[in-house]
């Protein structure tokens, strides 16, 4: 049976934390204190206020609590599932000083949010049509979403021009299947064009529109492009067959779903997202997934639970190898046979911090593998930004007044992926609903 | 090791004070004989009377923060079940259980001649002693019983004369709470010639509505029927209710207490308060016979830790210590301390003090400590919080975030601080902290001499006279 068959799919992709149950739901509920100016609350990005919803389940008025929640983060059912809660509300939780536990939060707002969804989305809040002024938003991903619920409040006009054919970026394209499925992704992107919010798919702006003509028609242009393929690494051969960037992967087995699993499966780099790529290609079919980062595991950037839950997945982790060339299978001169890699030693700290790598010469040594996932930094839509006059760049992220979203241009604003440099979806939304407002007061201040 | 042997009102004895109240776990032989192996010191048997038809449903219930049954109410009624039998299974019980105690509750229509044929009956099967049942709040009520004749001093003192003229065994009289001086029926018993008095019955009262239905609870046919409330929510107006009537000359009579007792402590409490035995029914209605197991090891636990060796030890000691407001101390000062090692930074404190006492407690131990009249508000302070710009840390690359400033493991901006200039010591900080020890009470020496309230006045009389 295929990988793809729906029931098999499910199965191989069943959620990581399923939903709580009614009587969990309230049992979990009435643990929480209810602190005052709450930790939980401060560590959200968005500033969800968790005791408040939390209460709200207590007390059974399920309506009430997803209103709280909608209030400060329009994707609050996609954040649920998808947020490192751990480093984040969670994290923050005063029951780790208390009885240890953190209160599920995670878990109690998609319990909220399922109740929300699940009794038809009525809309939470009231829009306008009364400001004639219209918004460009360029990218639909969860900051464009964000951004334009804050401009709809307020009655602006928003367009949202997005270069795939589907909404929601990377929780439509980008999240493990496990945690978010591109239906509840969408779900989300319903109840914001449920809004007033206009779409346009399939148009690359400076492509299929040109940036001018947006600037003649729109009175603000919300830039959230988010980040590009990754970066080359410059290997002999790395453009075998085989081969395959990690967010494509990932895109193609959710979406897609065509993109055949290789029988070893190997994976380059040492952030959440290479870690997503070798646990799917497991959850695929792979005998064997193995992930390559070439300092250890006390520098590896993801984040710890992501790192043990992976071991959980039956992911190998090579660690301190440097992969310098991909080499063709014996059998098939075009495809990826093996992986050559470099030993390498961890000298002094750099400037992150992190030891230095350095290769240990004449340790080269091969990993057999029929497929390859390159999952190192990713690149930055750089044609596309240096075209947008007057805004400034910073190792080729968009600079911006954290505040507002204003970058130097006073019409652009921006947010997302293509500012912080690759973070996650809350902190999308959070820079996206700043700039928002940051647009709908500059839009007062110059046109009242 | 204590001795938990109790004599109650003269010629009662049991090997514990714990004793089932009348009600369901108390209904027939079979369970009071079960009671009996699982080590309770006597029974209050389910009242007798004629027999009465009830209702379903019965009971309802009062839940707090997800924990079942804080409250229970009742509207069930005397016993349904034939008089004869219930005096068969009494003789049958104290022919098993000559140890034990078993007391007859009884309620017949108010008439002397009924009331002289139960407590022969009662009596004649076996029973230890009687306990009136002048309490009951619902239904028998509307018939001229229960609390119809609790309610009414003369009624009791009258009933308890005639049960008296022909009881062998020793009379108590259970009191209702639904009075406004429980004080004034305890006399009229005592005037009556009862020999002990249990108290309390449980109070009058209406749990809930069902939202759905609008019908109170518990629903008999889409009608429902005021109770009696009972469980560790009435444990306070028990204990407030005993005192009242411990401390009372006129009123003095040995006492089995009545009202949320579930634990050890519970029955401590009482019998500081002045009470020889306690009885229990919605505990063990909640979880069994088997809690009265740890009631007797606790107790006796803590007696052996205070060096208590029988009940009459403790029994009242407490009851020196409840005095009128106006022989209170003045010049008792203490104030709030926070232990910052054990703070979690949870701010409850910090609201509580805010909103619902004298404003003392401040959040400035990092900046710029307020003074004692400029103070960030809580608005202020949660506005501060949002209008932060907070976002999702990359532990490893954006180097250890760890929990903050400061030297504990909460950060010291969260952990408030009490002024102590302002506090007025009400304690409700430390009540609402969720931590054990975290705040305390600390007295303060005032340099002030001891004075109440009523000496204050007297000598501003004096020097009004001056």
């Amino acid at each position: 049976m295929s990988v793809y068959a729906s029931d098999e799919f499910a199965r191989r992709f069943a959620e990581i934390h399923p939903a709580l149950g009614d009587q969990a739901a309230l049992a979990e509920a009435s643990r929480c204190l209810y602190c005052f100016d709450a930790p939980c609350t401060a560590a959200c990005p968005t500033h969800i206020d968790v005791p408040r919803f939390i209460k709200k389940i207590a007390s059974a008025n399920l309506r009430g609590s997803a209103r709280t929640i909608l209030d400060a983060n329009v994707l609050g059912a996609s954040c649920a599932r998808v947020c490192p809660v751990d480093v984040l509300c969670e994290g923050a939780c005063v029951m780790h000083q208390y009885n240890k536990q953190p209160i599920e939060i995670g878990r109690l707002q998609r319990y909220a949010m399922d109740h929300y969804y699940g009794d038809g989305a009525r809309a939470p809040f009231a829009v306008s049509t009364e400001k004639r002024l219209r918004v460009a938003c360029i990218g639909a991903g969860p900051a464009s979403l964000a951004c334009a619920v804050e401009l709809r409040k307020r009655g602006y006009g928003v367009t949202i021009f997005e270069a795939r054919e589907l909404p929601g970026g990377l929780n439509t394209y980008g999240v493990a299947e496990y945690k978010l499925r591109p239906a509840d992704s969408l779900r989300e992107v319903e109840l914001v064009k449920s809004m007033g919010v206009e779409f346009r798919f399939g148009v690359r702006v400076g492509e299929g529109v040109a940036l001018e003509d947006l600037e003649k028609e729109y009175a603000a242009i919300f830039i959230a492009v988010g980040l590009g393929p990754p970066e080359p690494l410059r290997m002999v051969d790395e453009y075998l067959e085989g081969v395959v960037d990690a967010l494509r992967f990932i895109a193609d087995y959710k979406v897609a779903q065509t993109i055949p699993v290789g029988k070893r499966v190997l994976v380059i780099g040492g952030g959440n997202t290479a870690i997503d790529a070798a646990n799917a290609a497991k959850r695929l079919g792979a005998e064997e997934a193995g992930l390559i980062y070439r300092r250890s595991e006390r520098e590896m950037p993801a984040f710890q639970f992501e790192f043990e839950n992976s071991k959980l997945e039956g992911v190998r982790f090579y660690f301190q190898m440097q992969p310098v060339a991909v080499r063709a299978d014996s059998s098939d001169a075009r495809r990826v046979g093996s992986l050559e890699c470099v030993r390498v030693e961890l000298g002094a700290a750099d400037e992150s911090g992190r030891r230095r790598p350095h290769l240990v010469e004449g340790s080269n040594f091969l990993i057999p593998c029929d497929m390859v996932i390159l999952a190192t930094g990713q690149s930055r839509f750089l044609d596309f930004l240096t075209r947008v006059r007057g805004i400034q760049l910073s190792e080729g992220n968009v600079v911006v007044d954290p505040e507002s979203g204003a970058t130097s241009n006073p019409r652009y604003f921006a947010g997302g992926d293509c500012v912080n440099g690759g973070r996650e979806v809350v902190d999308a939304v959070a820079e996206g609903k700043r700039a928002g407002i940051g647009i709908a007061s500059w839009l007062e201040a110059q046109y009242g | 090791m204590a001795d938990l042997t109790t004599i109650f009102a003269g010629r009662i004895r049991c090997p514990n004070p714990f004793w089932l109240a009348s009600g369901p776990p108390a209904n027939c032989g079979e369970q009071v004989m079960r009671a009996f192996d699982a080590g309770w010191g006597g029974a209050v048997w389910k009242t007798l009377g004629e027999p009465i038809v009830n209702v379903s449903s019965r009971y309802s219930s009062v839940d707090w923060n997800r924990q079942r049954m804080m409250g229970l109410n009742n509207i069930e009624l005397i016993t349904d079940r034939p008089l004869d039998l219930n005096l068969r299974e009494i003789s049958e019980v104290k022919k098993r259980y000559s140890k034990q105690a078993v007391i007859a509750s009884l309620m017949v229509e108010s008439k002397r001649e009924h009331w002289h044929q139960i407590v022969k009956q009662a009596e004649d099967a076996g029973a230890d002693g009687l306990e009136l049942n002048f309490g009951c709040p619902h239904g028998m009520s509307e018939r001229g019983m229960g609390s119809a004749v609790g309610q009414v001093p003369e009624y009791t003192e009258l009933i308890t004369g005639w049960v008296k003229e022909v009881a062998r065994t020793p009379v108590l009289v259970k009191l209702t709470p639904n009075i406004s001086d429980i004080r004034m029926v305890a006399r009229a018993a005592k005037r009556g010639g009862a020999d002990g008095l249990s108290a309390i019955n449980t109070i009058n009262s209406i749990t809930g509505i069902d939202l759905d239905t609008l019908t109170p609870r518990p629903d008999v046919g889409a009608k429902s029927s005021h109770g009696g409330y009972c469980g560790p929510a009435v444990k306070p107006i028990a204990l407030h209710m005993v005192q009242q009537v411990a401390g009372d000359e006129a009123a003095r009579l040995p006492i089995s207490g009545i009202g949320g007792v579930s634990a050890w402590q519970d029955a401590a409490e009482f019998i500081l308060l002045g009470a020889g035995t306690v009885q229990v029914c919605t505990a063990a209605m909640h979880y069994g016979f088997r809690i009265v197991e740890d009631m007797i090891d606790g107790l006796s636990n803590w007696m052996d830790s205070k060096g208590f060796r029988t009940l009459d030890d403790f029994c009242g000691l407490s009851l020196a210590r409840v005095v009128e407001w106006k022989n209170l101390d003045l010049n008792y000062k203490i104030v709030a301390r926070i232990h910052p090692e054990k703070c979690i930074g949870c701010e409850l404190c910090y609201t509580a003090c805010w909103d619902g006492a004298h404003q003392c407690i401040h959040m400035d131990r990092v900046g710029a400590r307020s003074g004692h009249n400029s103070h960030r508000t809580p608005a202020q302070i949660e506005a501060e919080s949002r209008r932060r710009i907070a976002m999702t840390p990359i532990p490893k690359l954006d180097g250890a975030s760890g929990n903050g400033a400061g030297p504990y493991a909460t950060p010291l901006e969260r952990i408030p601080r009490v002024d102590e200039v302002e506090c007025v010591g009400c304690n409700l900080c430390a009540l609402v902290c969720p931590v054990d020890g975290c705040i305390t009470m600390e007295q303060m020496d005032t340099g002030r001499a001891p004075e109440t309230w009523e000496q204050r006045m007297a000598a501003l009389q004096k020097g009004g006279r001056c």
